[in-house]
Protein backbone atom coordinates (compact mmCIF):
# COMPACT_ATOMS: atom_id res chain seq x y z
CA UNK A 1 0.00 0.00 0.00
CA UNK A 2 1.34 3.24 -0.52
CA UNK A 3 2.90 5.02 2.27
CA UNK A 4 0.38 8.34 2.56
CA UNK A 5 1.64 10.95 4.14
CA UNK A 6 -0.61 12.94 6.87
CA UNK A 7 -0.67 16.62 6.98
CA UNK A 8 -3.24 18.67 8.84
CA UNK A 9 -5.01 21.33 7.65
CA UNK A 10 -2.85 24.35 7.78
CA UNK A 11 0.22 22.30 7.31
CA UNK A 12 2.68 25.00 5.09
CA UNK A 13 0.08 27.73 6.14
CA UNK A 14 0.89 28.68 9.76
CA UNK A 15 2.37 29.50 11.95
CA UNK A 16 2.62 33.38 10.47
CA UNK A 17 3.42 36.29 13.04
CA UNK A 18 2.85 39.50 11.53
CA UNK A 19 3.34 42.70 13.92
CA UNK A 20 1.68 41.93 17.30
CA UNK A 21 -0.68 38.72 16.06
CA UNK A 22 0.07 35.26 16.05
CA UNK A 23 -1.63 32.78 14.15
CA UNK A 24 -0.83 29.31 15.23
CA UNK A 25 -2.30 26.10 14.32
CA UNK A 26 -4.32 23.26 16.51
CA UNK A 27 -4.23 19.90 15.88
CA UNK A 28 -7.10 18.44 18.22
CA UNK A 29 -6.18 14.25 18.14
CA UNK A 30 -10.29 14.15 18.55
CA UNK A 31 -13.01 15.72 17.44
CA UNK A 32 -16.57 14.79 17.50
CA UNK A 33 -19.89 16.24 17.43
CA UNK A 34 -22.64 15.45 19.41
CA UNK A 35 -26.16 15.80 18.78
CA UNK A 36 -28.66 14.55 21.49
CA UNK A 37 -31.64 13.01 20.71
CA UNK A 38 -35.23 14.57 20.99
CA UNK A 39 -35.66 15.19 24.90
CA UNK A 40 -32.42 13.41 25.56
CA UNK A 41 -30.05 16.25 26.51
CA UNK A 42 -29.95 16.35 30.00
CA UNK A 43 -28.94 12.50 30.24
CA UNK A 44 -26.02 13.32 27.16
CA UNK A 45 -24.93 15.65 30.21
CA UNK A 46 -25.02 13.37 32.64
CA UNK A 47 -22.67 10.80 30.76
CA UNK A 48 -20.34 12.86 29.35
CA UNK A 49 -19.89 13.81 33.03
CA UNK A 50 -18.74 10.56 33.92
CA UNK A 51 -17.16 9.82 30.57
CA UNK A 52 -15.62 13.27 30.44
CA UNK A 53 -15.83 15.18 33.73
CA UNK A 54 -18.03 18.15 31.90
CA UNK A 55 -21.82 18.36 30.59
CA UNK A 56 -23.51 20.09 27.46
CA UNK A 57 -22.73 23.95 27.99
CA UNK A 58 -25.38 26.06 27.37
CA UNK A 59 -25.77 27.98 23.78
CA UNK A 60 -22.93 30.49 22.97
CA UNK A 61 -20.63 28.83 25.66
CA UNK A 62 -17.77 26.71 25.96
CA UNK A 63 -16.29 24.40 28.61
CA UNK A 64 -13.15 23.29 29.38
CA UNK A 65 -11.78 20.99 32.41
CA UNK A 66 -8.43 19.53 31.76
CA UNK A 67 -7.95 18.41 28.51
CA UNK A 68 -11.56 18.24 27.65
CA UNK A 69 -13.19 20.96 25.34
CA UNK A 70 -16.95 20.67 24.61
CA UNK A 71 -18.26 23.77 22.87
CA UNK A 72 -21.45 24.42 21.45
CA UNK A 73 -21.57 24.12 17.87
CA UNK A 74 -25.35 25.03 16.63
CA UNK A 75 -28.63 24.40 17.26
CA UNK A 76 -28.71 21.00 19.07
CA UNK A 77 -25.36 20.56 18.93
CA UNK A 78 -22.08 20.30 20.89
CA UNK A 79 -18.39 19.61 19.38
CA UNK A 80 -15.88 17.70 22.01
CA UNK A 81 -12.21 16.78 21.66
CA UNK A 82 -12.40 13.45 23.52
CA UNK A 83 -14.14 10.40 22.48
CA UNK A 84 -17.60 9.43 23.86
CA UNK A 85 -19.99 6.23 23.52
CA UNK A 86 -23.35 7.79 23.81
CA UNK A 87 -25.44 5.39 22.14
CA UNK A 88 -28.93 5.76 22.39
CA UNK A 89 -28.97 8.86 23.43
CA UNK A 90 -27.39 11.33 20.74
CA UNK A 91 -25.76 11.22 17.10
CA UNK A 92 -21.99 11.28 17.77
CA UNK A 93 -20.43 11.95 14.55
CA UNK A 94 -16.25 11.79 14.19
CA UNK A 95 -14.75 15.42 12.78
CA UNK A 96 -11.47 14.39 13.71
CA UNK A 97 -9.28 16.03 10.79
CA UNK A 98 -12.90 18.10 9.14
CA UNK A 99 -12.39 21.13 10.58
CA UNK A 100 -9.13 23.43 10.87
CA UNK A 101 -8.64 25.09 13.98
CA UNK A 102 -6.22 28.29 14.66
CA UNK A 103 -5.40 30.06 17.62
CA UNK A 104 -5.20 33.85 17.18
CA UNK A 105 -3.48 36.16 19.71
CA UNK A 106 -1.94 39.06 20.44
CA UNK A 107 -2.25 42.86 21.30
CA UNK A 108 -5.47 44.69 19.09
CA UNK A 109 -6.63 41.36 18.40
CA UNK A 110 -10.35 42.39 18.00
CA UNK A 111 -9.38 45.30 15.50
CA UNK A 112 -8.00 42.60 13.54
CA UNK A 113 -11.62 40.04 13.66
CA UNK A 114 -13.21 43.44 13.86
CA UNK A 115 -12.46 43.85 9.76
CA UNK A 116 -13.60 40.22 8.99
CA UNK A 117 -16.76 39.54 11.53
CA UNK A 118 -20.20 40.85 11.30
CA UNK A 119 -20.73 40.59 15.32
CA UNK A 120 -19.38 42.31 18.38
CA UNK A 121 -16.02 40.32 19.68
CA UNK A 122 -15.03 42.83 22.65
CA UNK A 123 -14.56 41.35 25.81
CA UNK A 124 -17.47 43.62 27.54
CA UNK A 125 -19.72 41.43 25.08
CA UNK A 126 -17.76 38.27 24.59
CA UNK A 127 -16.43 36.96 27.22
CA UNK A 128 -13.57 34.48 28.29
CA UNK A 129 -15.60 30.69 27.39
CA UNK A 130 -18.37 32.88 24.52
CA UNK A 131 -18.34 30.56 21.56
CA UNK A 132 -20.48 31.89 18.28
CA UNK A 133 -21.12 30.68 15.20
CA UNK A 134 -21.21 33.24 12.62
CA UNK A 135 -19.08 34.40 9.28
CA UNK A 136 -15.09 35.50 8.67
CA UNK A 137 -15.58 36.88 5.35
CA UNK A 138 -17.69 34.84 3.37
CA UNK A 139 -17.10 31.61 5.62
CA UNK A 140 -18.63 30.11 8.57
CA UNK A 141 -16.72 29.58 11.52
CA UNK A 142 -16.82 28.89 14.96
CA UNK A 143 -15.50 31.66 17.27
CA UNK A 144 -14.14 30.92 21.29
CA UNK A 145 -12.44 33.87 23.17
CA UNK A 146 -9.65 31.81 25.09
CA UNK A 147 -8.79 34.94 27.06
CA UNK A 148 -8.12 38.62 27.09
CA UNK A 149 -5.93 38.73 24.05
CA UNK A 150 -6.68 35.19 22.40
CA UNK A 151 -9.23 33.58 20.07
CA UNK A 152 -9.51 30.06 18.51
CA UNK A 153 -11.46 30.15 14.94
CA UNK A 154 -12.70 27.19 13.57
CA UNK A 155 -13.48 26.45 9.74
CA UNK A 156 -14.16 23.47 7.58
CA UNK A 157 -10.91 22.12 6.58
CA UNK A 158 -11.14 23.02 3.03
CA UNK A 159 -11.79 26.83 3.82
CA UNK A 160 -7.92 26.51 5.80
CA UNK A 161 -5.96 28.59 3.29
CA UNK A 162 -8.74 31.25 2.68
CA UNK A 163 -9.22 31.59 6.38
CA UNK A 164 -5.12 32.13 6.92
CA UNK A 165 -5.47 34.38 4.01
CA UNK A 166 -8.35 36.70 5.30
CA UNK A 167 -6.62 36.76 8.44
CA UNK A 168 -3.16 37.83 6.58
CA UNK A 169 -4.72 40.71 5.22
CA UNK A 170 -6.37 42.09 8.06
CA UNK A 171 -3.65 41.73 10.27
CA UNK A 172 -1.29 43.40 8.08
CA UNK A 173 -4.01 46.15 7.50
CA UNK A 174 -4.07 46.56 11.49
CA UNK A 175 -0.27 46.69 11.64
CA UNK A 176 -0.05 49.13 8.76
CA UNK A 177 -2.33 51.80 10.57
CA UNK B 1 -31.71 44.52 8.48
CA UNK B 2 -30.91 42.65 11.60
CA UNK B 3 -32.87 39.55 13.10
CA UNK B 4 -32.88 38.29 16.50
CA UNK B 5 -31.83 34.69 16.99
CA UNK B 6 -33.30 32.69 19.23
CA UNK B 7 -30.34 31.09 19.67
CA UNK B 8 -27.20 33.90 18.78
CA UNK B 9 -28.82 36.96 19.64
CA UNK B 10 -29.40 39.55 16.63
CA UNK B 11 -27.60 38.97 13.68
CA UNK B 12 -26.83 40.77 10.38
CA UNK B 13 -29.25 39.11 7.65
CA UNK B 14 -26.01 37.84 5.70
CA UNK B 15 -26.14 34.93 7.93
CA UNK B 16 -29.43 34.00 7.39
CA UNK B 17 -30.94 32.40 3.88
CA UNK B 18 -34.69 32.94 2.94
CA UNK B 19 -37.26 30.07 2.38
CA UNK B 20 -40.83 31.37 2.27
CA UNK B 21 -44.04 31.68 3.65
CA UNK B 22 -44.53 29.94 6.85
CA UNK B 23 -47.58 28.33 5.91
CA UNK B 24 -45.05 25.38 4.80
CA UNK B 25 -44.99 24.37 8.76
CA UNK B 26 -48.88 23.40 8.25
CA UNK B 27 -48.68 20.32 6.29
CA UNK B 28 -52.29 19.45 5.02
CA UNK B 29 -53.44 15.66 6.53
CA UNK B 30 -53.06 12.78 3.57
CA UNK B 31 -56.35 12.95 2.70
CA UNK B 32 -57.44 16.89 3.12
CA UNK B 33 -57.83 16.64 -0.80
CA UNK B 34 -57.13 18.39 -4.03
CA UNK B 35 -57.43 22.30 -2.99
CA UNK B 36 -55.50 22.02 0.37
CA UNK B 37 -53.31 20.14 -1.06
CA UNK B 38 -52.44 22.62 -3.91
CA UNK B 39 -52.87 25.80 -1.72
CA UNK B 40 -50.22 24.44 0.39
CA UNK B 41 -48.02 23.82 -2.33
CA UNK B 42 -48.26 26.65 -4.70
CA UNK B 43 -50.47 29.10 -3.63
CA UNK B 44 -49.18 31.98 -1.66
CA UNK B 45 -50.40 35.30 -0.51
CA UNK B 46 -48.81 38.43 -1.07
CA UNK B 47 -49.52 40.42 1.45
CA UNK B 48 -48.38 44.20 2.30
CA UNK B 49 -48.15 44.14 6.32
CA UNK B 50 -47.22 41.24 8.46
CA UNK B 51 -45.55 38.31 7.14
CA UNK B 52 -44.32 35.09 8.91
CA UNK B 53 -41.90 33.39 7.28
CA UNK B 54 -39.17 30.59 7.47
CA UNK B 55 -35.21 32.11 7.38
CA UNK B 56 -32.66 29.53 7.56
CA UNK B 57 -29.65 30.72 10.02
CA UNK B 58 -27.45 29.22 7.59
CA UNK B 59 -23.97 31.36 8.59
CA UNK B 60 -24.79 30.96 12.36
CA UNK B 61 -26.46 28.15 14.32
CA UNK B 62 -28.12 26.40 11.85
CA UNK B 63 -31.66 26.64 13.41
CA UNK B 64 -34.74 27.10 11.09
CA UNK B 65 -36.40 30.48 12.35
CA UNK B 66 -40.37 31.72 11.94
CA UNK B 67 -39.52 35.54 11.06
CA UNK B 68 -42.42 37.83 12.04
CA UNK B 69 -41.41 40.71 9.76
CA UNK B 70 -43.56 44.06 7.71
CA UNK B 71 -43.65 44.13 4.51
CA UNK B 72 -44.00 47.52 4.55
CA UNK B 73 -42.18 49.16 7.17
CA UNK B 74 -39.14 46.59 6.98
CA UNK B 75 -39.39 46.10 10.88
CA UNK B 76 -38.39 42.69 12.16
CA UNK B 77 -41.01 42.09 15.05
CA UNK B 78 -39.22 39.08 15.94
CA UNK B 79 -38.42 35.43 15.62
CA UNK B 80 -39.11 31.65 17.04
CA UNK B 81 -37.61 28.60 16.55
CA UNK B 82 -39.23 26.45 13.50
CA UNK B 83 -39.65 23.58 16.05
CA UNK B 84 -41.35 25.58 18.58
CA UNK B 85 -43.92 26.41 16.02
CA UNK B 86 -47.66 25.25 17.28
CA UNK B 87 -48.62 22.72 14.39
Amino acid sequence: MANLIALTPCHALLPVTIGRISVTEITPAQLMSIAPFAGKQKAVTAQLKVQVGIGLPAANRCVSKDNVTVWWFGHGVWLVNADVALNGLAAVTDQTDAWAVIAIAGGGIEDVLARLVPIDLRASHFGVGSTARTMLGHMNVAITRKDARAFEIMVMRSMAGTLVHDLEAATRGVAAR
Amino acid sequence: MRIECPNCGERDRREFTYQGDALALRRPAVDAGEQAWDDYLHNRDNPAGETKDLWFHEAGCGAWLVVERNTVTHTVQGAVLAEKVKR
